[in-house]
């Protein structure tokens, strides 16, 4: 299950609605090991595309550096589909290389309409996971 | 010559669960192999036919070996190699 505030996951939303129709991503950091999904992360999609992304390698760098220093880790790796489901794609499963992480997948194929699903990617299986919502106080 | 290199979650299998690692050599390429004989496996995690893996980004020290000279770049003593597997997908 992944247990995440309000305040983050309308963030995510936000951020996926804003790029569209290209695909948005980022990550939600938090202490190691405590799958507490905090520190929201929006990131370029280096590939500006409707049907790809990719994190601009610097930028990762980066990123992942400061994660290191503040012993945190991505707990969220999100991204949009802007015209199909959010599940993840044949692509998104083979490129999957963070296995602790929830991979969360929003779809802005309606604009009226909230799609964001989670999911653990490990060894190429793909586990749907429930999505908790919290108020920021809990 | 001993170069630190930063191994990712997904790669620690190869090094029985270690986070960071030494090897030698003059090249990242001499590099890799040696890290390879350290850790049997890891370079093909790394390298293709075609030079480095198109969705692994290798960093020395603070810049993107691919801006550098890919497996050509050199190493020296003292340098810190990082390796993190590209974040990327979508939808087709």
């Amino acid at each position: 299950m992944l247990t995440i505030d309000r305040a983050t996951y309308d963030s995510i939303v936000a951020h996926a609605r804003r790029d569209h129709p290209d695909e948005a991503c980022g990550v939600v950091a938090g202490p190691a090991g405590s799958d507490r999904p905090l520190r929201f992360v929006p990131m370029t999609n280096a590939e500006r595309s409707p049907t790809f992304y990719r994190f601009d390698s610097m930028e990762q760098f980066k990123v992942w550096k400061e994660m290191d220093d503040r012993d945190e880790e991505p707990v969220v790796i999100y991204h949009s589909h802007t015209a199909t489901e959010a599940y993840p794609s044949r692509t998104d499963v083979s490129l999957a290389s963070e296995p602790n992480a929830h991979y969360v997948l929003v779809s802005t194929r309606a604009p009226d309409t909230v799609e964001f699903r989670s999911y653990r990617i490990v060894d190429e299986v793909v586990t749907e996971e429930e999505v908790r919502l919290v108020s920021q106080e809990e | 010559m001993a170069i630190e290199v930063r191994i990712p979650t997904i790669l620690r299998s190869h090094t029985g669960g270690a986070k960071s690692v030494e090897a030698t050599g003059a090249t990242l390429d001499e590099l890799i192999i040696d890290l390879d004989k350290r850790h049997p496996g890891l370079r093909d995690r790394l390298v293709d036919d075609s030079g480095l893996r198109r969705f692994v980004n290798v960093y020395l020290n603070d810049e993107d070996v691919r801006f550098l000279g890919g497996l050509a770049t050199p190493v020296s003593d003292g340098d810190v190699l990082t390796v993190l597997p590209a974040v990327a997908g979508g939808a087709s």
